[in-house]
């Protein structure tokens, strides 16, 4: 690795670092924190977060912004639900449809961002309204699932040895960021989303496909949105329209926590995942400390992201003095 | 073609859009609902649809106002819902009686002025740590104010300590609750802020510089604008703007919800500026633009409420009305819809 290299990786090995020092931390105060049942819950409890966020390093990556991922999370979530349990179509159809239409919706916002050169954060914000009042109007309750083989799905895990299990939620976690991890180093896509978010006229002059990648971009965060919010109809066994509330910005903050600029063409699918984690670690070392109130949490993310972003400014500020 | 940018470039041409639409919601509501235009006075009160509208929609246009100037600027200010949720908390832990919060401690219910006084230094104090983030550190405003609003809302909680403060305090109810000659004082509070707002962006040059930088930073500070002061001031303004917003909603509801408070009014706002013609790239602004902006929202989500229609429509209506809003402010689709009309012809 030169030096050039190791310079850019600076912030994910601070991030990386803080990661392992919050998680010492827990495991040196807490009793039972240092556990693989603890450890596999980082995965579990936020899977869909997780999934979420890894699209939407895609979209910031590629210099954009996807407002929609909680609303399609909440809309993905109640339709599910609906069709299993009222129109009692099959799990597994019903499955590969919310997939397809959550594609087809981020593709959609993708092509109104990309044909009519419209802000990205103005037509996700759009898509936020219209995915949130979809799913409400779907239904204003929660609906709980009954379908045996849901249910089953829902409770099913890999056995890990000793009395630990890998539940279906964390596997489709880790199945998402592996795939997406090649995706965005080895494949001519994952280049070319750099390549724009680095700089879209360049981009456009070396010849690259902007557009269709642009388009692919939002299709792909919409996808995982869809993903995440079947997970999350998994993890709860239900379906909620407001499932995923706010996570937009949970998702945000991950992505910038795990290194990669909002200003687009740097960063790291893998970053985000220890985004999420810290996250994770914190809420669990928050519940493990038993007096703190839950708002600290908000609190500490708040100041942890406020961290980050003044060590990025840093890193960016000397590495343009170098030039 | 010239045609067309002779009448955009005519003064007020950046409100034809949101006074058009808002012209098309209530000419429906004139035909459709009865009795909306109908005014009556009550014990020397304005009583109306219209008026309710307006003071529904006081805490966006509050919003939109600051906003306005932020986005103007080039930037953008994520955290003004939680600005709203602390700077109520702010108020209602200081009104409160003692059990509530530490703050109540101070004991300083009775002195209305004092507490309100207070709870907008820290709104302001909020909008002073959004500017310098964008403005000394440089920090992109959408990253800069996701930290506030992030944090923000877990402040307000740890001020009321996660529970909803509820309160009686005549004077402090009235703020939400009150008439001012006849007229809500909501109304009277938006209407001073935007007159005073008008005044201090269009008789000084501070409104100049405000769309200098938005059009382009390095140019204007090269000229001899402060940038940094500049900047700091617009969000400053826009925490000043959320923290009167969160005491019109505290106040209305005679208690403070940390979690719900102001909760997406940022979305609001920013869309309202949108409607009202200012680019999100910054730039020229319309204050009144913006204002008709946020009245047409308000007048929308009125308008479903009242044909019966359930409310969670009203957000498929929002998105509509972003997409629509979009596409006709954005060049592209102008030239096409050019393009298609000369083809026709």
């Amino acid at each position: 690795m030169s030096i050039a290299s190791l310079r850019q990786h600076v912030a994910l090995l601070a991030t990386t670092a803080v990661c392992i020092v919050l998680y010492a931390a827990g495991c040196f105060l807490y009793k039972g924190f240092f556990s693989a049942g603890v450890f596999i819950n980082f995965f579990t409890d936020n899977a869909f977060l997780g999934i979420a966020a890894i699209g939407m390093t895609f979209v910031i990556l590629s210099g954009g912004i996807d407002l929609s991922v909680g609303a399609m999370i909440g809309c993905s979530s109640i339709v599910m639900a609906t069709l299993i349990e009222h129109a009692h179509i099959h799990p597994a159809w019903v499955t590969v449809l919310i997939l397809a239409l959550g594609t087809l919706m981020g593709a959609g916002m993708g092509a109104l961002i990309h044909f009519f050169e419209l802000p990205p954060f103005l037509v996700t914000l759009a898509g936020l309204f219209f995915f949130r009042g979809l799913g409400l109007i779907v239904s204003m309750e929660s609906i709980s699932i009954t379908h045996p083989l849901f249910l089953s799905a829902s409770e099913w895990a890999i056995p890990l040895g000793g009395d630990q299990s890998l539940p279906l939620a964390a596997l489709v976690l880790i199945i998402t960021l592996v795939a997406a991890m090649y995706v965005s180093i080895y494949t001519r896509f994952g280049r070319n989303v750099y390549a724009i978010g680095g700089n879209q006229q360049s981009a456009l002059l070396l010849g690259l496909p902007v557009g269709s990648t642009k388009v692919a971009v939002y299709a792909l965060s919409g996808l995982c949105s869809a993903l995440a919010g079947i997970v999350y109809t998994l993890y709860t066994s239900s379906g909620n329209a407001t499932g995923g509330n706010g996570l937009e910005l949970d998702a945000i903050a991950a992505v910038v926590a795990g290194g990669t600029l909002l200003s687009g063409g740097v960063g790291y699918v893998a970053g985000t995942l220890i985004g999420v984690l810290i996250f994770g670690v914190i809420q669990t070392g928050i519940t493990f400390q038993g007096t703190l109130s839950s708002w600290w949490t908000k609190i500490t993310v708040g100041g942890l992201l406020l961290v980050f972003i003044l060590l990025q400014r840093f890193l960016q500020t000397r590495a343009a003095k170098r030039r | 073609m010239q045609n067309q940018t002779k009448i955009s470039a005519l003064p007020g041409g950046h409100l034809r859009w949101p006074l058009l639409a808002l012209g098309a919601v209530l000419l429906f509501n004139a035909v459709c609902t009865h009795g909306f235009f109908h005014i009556e006075v009550r014990d020397g009160r304005l009583f109306g649809s219209l008026l309710d509208i307006l003071n529904r929609g006081a805490p966006v246009m509050l919003l939109s106002l600051g906003m306005t100037l932020v986005i103007a600027t080039g930037g953008v200010d994520l955290s003004v819902g939680a600005v709203m949720a602390i700077s109520g908390a702010v108020a209602a832990a200081l009104i409160a009686p003692p059990p509530y919060s530490a703050l109540s401690a101070l004991d300083l219910h009775g002195s209305t002025v004092l507490v309100c006084i207070i709870a907008l230094l820290v709104a302001l104090c909020a909008g002073v740590w959004n500017g310098l983030l964008v403005a000394v550190l440089d920090i992109q405003p959408i990253v800069a104010t996701l930290i506030l609003m992030v944090a923000g809302r877990g402040v307000a909680q740890l001020l009321t300590n996660g529970q909803i403060i509820t309160f009686k305090d005549a004077e402090f109810e009235s703020i939400g609750g009150g008439f001012f000659l006849g007229v809500p004082f909501t109304i009277t509070i938006v209407a001073m802020t935007a007159v005073l707002t008008g005044l201090l962006t269009r008789m000084s040059a501070l409104g100049l510089y405000i769309e200098a930088i938005g059009n382009n930073p390095v140019a204007s500070h090269y000229s001899g604008v402060n940038t940094r002061m500049v900047k700091t001031m617009a969000y400053a303004f826009c925490g000043l703007c959320a923290g009167m917003a969160g005491m019109i909603v505290t106040s209305d509801i005679r208690a403070a919800d940390a979690n719900n408070a102001g909760l997406y009014l940022e979305l609001d706002a920013i869309l309202a500026v949108v409607i009202g013609g200012t680019a999100l790239t910054g730039g020229r602004f319309s204050l009144l633009g913006s204002l008709a902006g946020a009245i047409l929202i308000q007048t929308l989500t009125t308008t479903i409420l009242t044909r019966g229609i359930s409310s969670q429509y009203t957000l498929v209506v929002k998105a509509a009305v972003i997409i629509a809003v979009c596409l006709l402010q954005a060049p592209k689709f102008r030239a096409m819809v050019l393009r298609l009309k000369g083809a026709r012809a």
